[in-house]
């Protein structure tokens, strides 16, 4: 029986429009190659989450969806580790600024909950001064709080 | 109501059963769509009493629970009362992440909650 070799490591640089139909095809292939490397449904799950709220927000809240303005990634992915980086064209924010979604009183007002549910499903977030720019890194090695927290 | 794009709507006695077309909610189109056509569930067709089945859905992002939200108060503001089953331990945990599962009521299958209902 021939073994067959481990998929690779990868590390990408992607450019995407600012349109929330443009990323659905690069999130599909990052967690097709994470799949390839073993991660489990789970995993695969807060990843997906993990894209999905980055982008989007980086698209919608970043960029504003201008068509001129590109939002730029860089990724990494191994079997034991996916670490991203989101950068918008944006003005950028505070997220400290943004109100606890989790917060009892607040519970009936829609939004804000992507920020929550990266929080949780990563290992690591965090965003640049300016605030156009989020790092997340999701370790196999560390586990996620998986608790309500906005801040 | 409009032949619904996004849900499959059975109606049980006085209930309205709605299942999710989509697997995975979160292109924001139908997300749009879909919120409409909970919405004319309650404003349009007058329904009080839903359940929302969750066991074709795979994923949502924190759009389509933002629309959740929103037809939750819109039903609490009609009257309408309203639960949640036949949730994945994946979509579960999303809800309880976000304090979510405190919001709404939940409950593990369709039977359940027409018991309630």
């Amino acid at each position: 029986m021939s073994a067959t070799p481990p998929p690779a490591d990868r590390s990408l640089q992607v450019s995407l429009l600012s349109s929330l139909e443009s990323y659905h095809g690069f999130i599909q292939s990052i967690l097709e190659h994470l799949e390839e490397l073993g991660w489990k449904h789970s995993d695969l799950f807060a990843i997906h989450m993990a894209l999905e709220e980055s982008i989007s927000n980086a698209i919608r809240h970043g960029n504003k969806e201008d068509p001129a303005k590109r939002v730029a990634i860089e990724c990494e992915i191994s079997s034991v580790r996916f670490w991203i980086r989101v950068c918008d064209e944006g003005a950028g924010f505070d997220p400290k600024a943004v109100p606890d979604c989790c917060d009892p009183d607040r519970l009936e007002v829609p939004g804000g909950r992507g920020l929550a549910l990266m929080q949780a499903y990563m290992s690591r977030m965090e965003y640049n001064d300016r605030g156009n720019c989020l790092t997340m890194e999701k370790s196999l090695a560390a586990a996620s709080s998986g608790a309500c927290r906005c801040d | 109501m409009a032949s619904p794009r996004r849900l499959q709507v059975n109606e049980s006695a006085s209930i309205s059963v709605v299942r999710f077309e989509d697997q995975k909610i979160i292109d924001p189109v139908a997300i749009q769509e879909l919120g409409q056509e909970l919405f004319d569930l309650i404003e349009k067709d007058d329904r009080k009493k839903i359940v929302l089945n969750f066991d074709n859905v795979e994923f949502l992002s924190s759009a389509a629970l933002g629309k959740l939200i929103t037809f939750e108060k819109k039903a609490k503001r009609t009257g309408a009362q309203m639960i949640l089953t036949n949730i994945s331990p994946e979509i579960y945990q999303v809800f309880a992440i976000t304090n979510l599962d405190k919001l709404f009521k939940i409950k593990d299958s369709e039977a359940d909650a027409l018991a309630v209902l």
